[in-house]
This record gives structure tokens, C-alpha cells and sequence, in this order.
């Protein structure tokens, strides 16, 4: 271990699982080493103003790292969210945070963007700021994509990336997930107070899984890269998605707006996330959940469904 | 006032906008010349994956064949919460649904949300809060979630929660919270013909530069949010 | 919420250069220590922001205790908690100290 001064020292995980990993570690599993920078770090303690209302605990960096750094030699901004606080969710300083970094992506039109989500949606305790926190988030998406930047989200940790931020995760430029992630944007339980049990128990975590998780999103290709649990394997995936996203213009929308239709038309009467498999012509599709994330990642690569020219 | 009472004052000179099971769509005569677009969702209907793809369609025709604003009528539930939806991948109908409106926004068709009824979480946001502008008409009821959601997943009270709501506009549902915090334009008047309030409007749009947090600021309900995009903003352009 | 800040005269500086460590989250059962070297050689202090409240003389006795073993003079520790047992609030202190020693 490098005996540097950084100017944030953290504790390093002797872990590699992206899904115990902090966002800190994270970043720094992801990134070219020593080269993070963070910008409003929480030294500056930037903590919500929203919380003391409701006794409840602020994190100096109100649950979010943003900074810049490289890949691979080339320079990014990158912004992890912090799952265990307050379940990721976004408030106004969070959400404010992940808005101006993007706006500086749209300012400089080449650099792209890594967006580590690991958010249950809107913190109800500042519902609204966290609602118009992903507004913005979600057109300073478009405005940096339209500049030019590529913005890639990767998902696989513990809160996933639900309501608001599974419809970030839509604009973005493509998506990595991992088994642990799941994209959705409403929850569990919150499908099964409304619905009943007997459509959707939510304790039943295979059905959790089959329905939103990092597997089924790939082979559906509401994900481009299926990846196995570790920042290794997150990196590498970062890089080569930088390098196959394409831009973002009217045709990119049209392309979209037939992937959805033929989704509907394809899998609008399937009941099961198996039925859709088996649909996509995979062979054994009950044994899909078990697989090994390396025979997973064939098999996907094999069934296709992956544009690029889409999103 | 009724979606037929708001088309017929907003379009005096006649409009073809039909409600189809909670879909609006159509178009209406400017009374300086021109159309606007109207889709819409009407009826309280909860958001789902069917409905969003045949209005995200909507308005991608409206972006290749037309010019003009396009008004957003909103009065629907929230996202439909069933197992299809998500299975079917909601977030990318939803978020599809957004992209469409705010790239119509930047290409020459400016968006004006139209809020009159209900909406909340993830068809607020893939309605009404991806447009330029957002209006309110009075009585329309936004939430992000409403009271007694919450009060389960807080395990506060009801009555603490509006307690605490009367201190801060940043968390309870309603108009009035929505405007100051920056999400609500304007709240339009009842009393006077939209036809006047919507000229109005056209002739004083905001470009599309998204500034709802310093609107949020001047107002009072969001007193962070402008503040520290800014400085991440300008910190990250320092350090490229 | 409780505030708490409390000082101590460290008999040595703490080791090092390290300027500024973060350690933990602020989670149930769990805490984030934000540590700087900002204060005179041995003066410490720590300050502390619970939801627990009532708890002074265990964040007493656990930070004295502290403060004897590692002697982190010219250090401030800033806390969230969120509601750690006293052997978690140890441990990410020691964490934290080692941190700006550069002990890894």
C-alpha cells in the first residue's frame, strides 16, 4: 500500500465486492490510482438542512462523492452514491451534487461521466427538493449527452437503483449491472401492498430478481453489460462501454421509440421473467438465476438484443 | 375546472383534442396563429408502460412534422405499480417518455406542463417535470407520495407530519410547496380565460435553460440546491 | 439530536502528516468519523452529533479511553452517529487515527 499523503485518507476494504464495498471504495476500485479528486468532500460539510426536522442523522457528504478523475489515462467525472445512508436516496445537497457535475460534463462536452447508483429514489423526508433533484438530473443528462459526454451508469449495489434513479439510469448512455443490482422503479413491497401478494410476494426474492435484477435487465437490454461483482470487472465494462455508446440525437429517440414498441409487442403478454426468456429462444431458461456470472456473460453476449444506437 | 372546461378556455378558436382511456392528445389553434400540441394524461390514470410508449410516440411525430409549443396536460396517478410494468422494464418507458420531452424542449418545440388534476413520483417526473415550464391550475394536487405512504415508511404520524410540514415546503405534497421549492412555474388564476394567461406566458417563455433550483432559491424553498450544483460545476471545469 | 464536544490534552502529538481521513457510514449501528489535523500539537477535540440521547458519560468514558491509548494531540474528530455501540465508536476511531499516521 502507497504511504502518499492523499488529501482525503480513507480506510481501504480489504474487500473487492463491489456490492460491500463503500462509494469511496468504490471509486477507487474504478479509477486510475491516486488520481480522484473530490469536489465538495466532507470536509465542507454540505449536510442536509431537511433532517434535524426529523432527529435524524447527517452524513458530512450527505450520501454522494463527486469528483473527477482518470481512466485508463483518460479523464472522467464520476459521482458513487452511498447506499447505507438513508438508503442512497436523493435530498436537495445529494441531488444538487450529482446536477452540477453533470452540467460540467455539459460544459465540456468531452469528458464523459460514471455514475455509481446505489439509490432507493427520493428521500420522502425532503420529497420534494429530491424530486426536483432528479428532474434536473435527468435533463442536465440529456443536455451533457447532447454536448457530447458519455454518461454511463453502474449498478450492483445494496439499495439498487429504484424509483427516480431507475429513470436516471433510463437517460443514460448505457448501463452496467451486476447480479446484485436491480433496476425498477417501484418496489417490492411497495408492488405487493397495491397489487396483493399473489401477484407479487415481495419477500420472494428469486421473483424479486427474476423481475428486476442485473440478469434479467441484460438479457432484456435494459442493461449492455452483465459483470460480475468486482471492481475489476466494473472497470473493464466501464471501458469498453465508453468506447461503443453512441451520441445522442432524434434518431437515437426514433431507434428507442421502435426498441420499446417491439419490447411490448415481443414480451407484453409474458407473465414471468422466464416466460421471456424462453421467448428470446434461450435454451434451459429456469436454470438462467443459478449460472455463474461467466457462463451468464456468454450465454447474453450469444442471445443478443443489445443496440447501441438506441437509449 | 374539467379537462374539457380547460381545452375549451384555452382554445377558444376551437381544438381536435381527444381523451382516449386517459391518453390526451390533439392539437389547438393559437389565437396569434399557429397550433400548439397537446398530449396528456388525463383521468387519474396511473402511468404504466402501455401509455407512456403511445404518448412518448406522440410526441416524437410532433418533433419531426410540426412546429410550435406543445402543452402537457397532467392529471394522472403515479407510475402503475404492477409486477408487468416492471418486469416490462418501466424505468426505460418513463425515462424514454422524459428524454422525448425535453429534446423536443431544445429542438424548437418548447414544453409547458399544464398540472390540473393529480400526479406524483415517477409520472410527475416523466410528465410534468420534464417540461420547460410547468404550470398550475388551482385545486390541482401534486405529491412526490402522499401523507400516509409515508407516515408507513417513517412511522410518523399523520398528524407529525403535518405538523412539521407547516415549518418547511421541502417534503408535504400540494401546489403551494411545489412553487416555492421551484418545481411550479406559475399558478395560473381561475377566474381569467387561460386563453390570455397561456399568451402571456408564450410571450414572456424562459429559454431552455433549466433554472428551477435558483427559482427554488429566490423563492425560499430550496435554499442549497443552486448554491452547490454552482460550485461542483465550476470546481469540475477548474479541474479538467 | 445531542451535541457533544469534548476536549482533551493529548500527552503527544499524533504521528504523521496526514491532513484530513474519513472512516464508516452513517447507517444504523454505525458512525463516519471525519478526522483533521487542524488543532495545537496536543490539544484534541471531538465533537459529536447523536440521535442517542442521554448517552454523555459513555461517549466519556469511550473517547478518554481513547484519547489515553492513541494520544492523536493536534487532531479533531468530527462525528455523525448513528447510533454505534461503544466498540464500533472504538474501532473507527482507531481507524481514523491510523489513517492520519499513514499506517494502512
Amino acid at each position: 500500500m502507497s504511504t502518499a499523503l492523499t488529501p482525503m485518507a480513507t480506510a481501504p476494504d480489504p474487500v473487492t465486492s463491489w456490492y460491500e464495498a463503500s462509494a469511496r471504495t468504490r471509486i477507487r476500485l474504478l479509477l486510475d490510482p491516486g488520481s480522484f479528486v473530490e469536489l465538495i468532500g466532507p470536509e465542507k460539510r454540505e449536510i442536509s438542512p431537511h433532517l434535524k426536522v426529523f432527529d435524524l442523522p447527517e452524513q458530512f457528504d450527505d450520501g454522494i462523492v463527486v469528483g473527477c478523475g482518470s481512466l485508463d489515462g483518460s479523464k472522467v467525472l464520476i459521482a458513487a452514491q452511498e447506499g447505507r445512508f438513508m438508503g442512497g436516496a436523493f435530498g436537495e445537497v445529494h441531488g444538487a451534487k450529482l446536477t452540477g457535475l453533470l452540467r460540467a460534463a455539459r460544459d465540456i462536452g468531452s469528458m464523459p461521466v460514471l455514475i455509481l447508483f446505489d439509490t432507493g429514489g427520493v428521500r420522502l423526508q425532503e420529497a420534494n427538493a429530491g424530486e426536483l433533484a432528479i428532474a434536473e438530473i435527468m435533463r442536465a443528462v440529456i443536455e451533457a449527452r447532447s454536448a457530447g459526454a458519455k454518461v454511463i451508469g453502474l449498478i450492483g449495489g445494496r439499495a439498487g437503483c429504484y424509483g427516480g434513479g431507475g429513470l436516471i439510469a433510463g437517460c443514460c448512455s448505457g448501463l452496467i449491472v451486476s447480479e446484485q443490482g436491480r433496476i425498477a422503479v417501484s418496489g417490492p413491497e411497495v408492488i405487493e401492498t397495491n397489487r396483493g401478494v399473489e401477484e407479487f410476494d415481495s419477500r420472494d426474492r428469486a421473483l424479486v430478481w427474476r423481475t428486476m435484477g442485473g440478469k434479467h435487465r441484460r438479457l432484456m437490454g435494459a442493461a449492455e453489460v452483465f459483470v460480475d461483482d468486482t471492481g475489476q470487472a466494473f472497470r473493464d465494462a466501464a471501458l469498453m462501454l465508453l468506447g461503443q455508446v453512441g451520441g445522442f440525437e432524434l434518431r437515437t429517440l426514433t431507434n428507442e421509440q421502435a426498441r420499446l414498441e417491439a419490447r411490448l409487442r415481443d414480451f407484453g403478454g409474458c407473465a414471468d421473467a422466464v416466460d421471456i426468456w424462453m421467448a428470446e429462444g434461450i435454451a434451459d431458461a429456469a436454470s438462467i438465476p443459478a449460472l455463474p456470472a461467466d457462463q451468464f456473460i456468454a450465454l447474453a453476449d450469444r442471445a443478443g438484443r443489445i443496440s447501441h444506437d438506441a437509449r | 375546472m374539467t379537462l374539457d372546461e380547460i381545452l375549451t378556455s384555452l382554445f377558444p378558436d376551437g381544438h381536435d383534442v381527444r381523451n382516449d382511456g386517459g391518453v390526451v392528445f390533439g392539437s389547438g389553434s393559437l389565437r396569434f396563429g399557429g397550433r400548439a400540441l397537446v398530449v396528456g394524461v388525463a383521468d387519474r390514470i396511473p402511468l404504466g408502460v402501455d401509455d407512456a410508449v403511445r404518448l412518448s410516440a406522440q410526441i416524437l411525430q410532433s418533433i419531426v412534422s410540426g412546429s410550435g409549443p406543445i402543452l402537457v396536460v397532467v392529471d394522472s396517478d403515479s407510475q402503475r405499480m404492477s409486477k408487468r410494468d416492471e418486469l416490462l422494464g418501466l424505468n426505460e418507458f418513463l425515462a424514454h417518455l422524459g428524454k422525448c420531452l425535453i429534446y423536443a424542449d431544445r429542438h424548437g418545440r418548447p414544453t409547458i406542463g399544464l398540472l390540473y388534476g393529480h400526479s406524483a413520483a415517477g409520472a410527475f417526473l416523466a410528465t410534468a417535470l420534464a417540461t420547460r415550464v410547468l404550470v398550475g391550475l388551482p385545486g390541482a394536487t401534486p405529491a412526490v407520495m402522499d401523507l400516509p405512504s409515508m407516515s408507513k415508511v417513517t412511522k410518523l404520524s399523520v398528524e407529525v407530519l403535518e405538523e412539521k410540514a407547516k415549518s418547511t415546503p421541502v417534503f408535504a405534497p400540494g401546489l403551494e410547496n411545489l412553487a416555492q421549492t421551484g418545481a411550479v412555474h406559475v399558478i395560473w388564476d381561475a377566474e381569467v380565460p387561460l386563453v390570455d394567461q397561456l399568451e402571456t406566458l408564450l410571450a414572456t417563455l424562459p429559454d431552455s435553460d433549466d433554472r428551477r433550483d435558483l427559482l427554488g432559491k429566490q423563492r425560499g424553498g430550496r435554499g442549497r440546491a443552486h448554491e452547490i450544483a454552482e460550485r461542483v460545476r465550476s470546481l469540475a471545469l477548474q479541474s479538467r | 439530536m445531542e451535541d457533544l464536544s469534548l476536549h482533551h490534552l493529548a500527552p503527544q502529538p499524533a504521528k504523521g502528516a496526514q491532513k484530513m481521513a474519513i472512516v464508516g457510514v452513517v447507517a444504523s449501528g454505525n458512525l463516519e468519523v471525519l478526522v483533521e489535523r487542524v488543532l495545537s500539537d496536543l490539544e484534541c477535540l471531538i465533537e459529536i452529533r447523536t440521535a442517542a440521547e442521554g448517552f454523555g458519560e459513555v461517549w466519556n468514558a469511550v473517547v478518554a479511553d481513547f484519547v489515553e491509548r492513541y494520544s492523536p494531540g493536534g487532531l479533531k474528530f468530527s462525528i455523525n452517529d448513528g447510533g454505534a455501540r461503544p466498540d464500533t465508536v472504538s474501532l473507527r476511531l482507531a481507524q481514523a487515527v491510523r489513517l492520519m499516521e499513514g499506517e494502512q
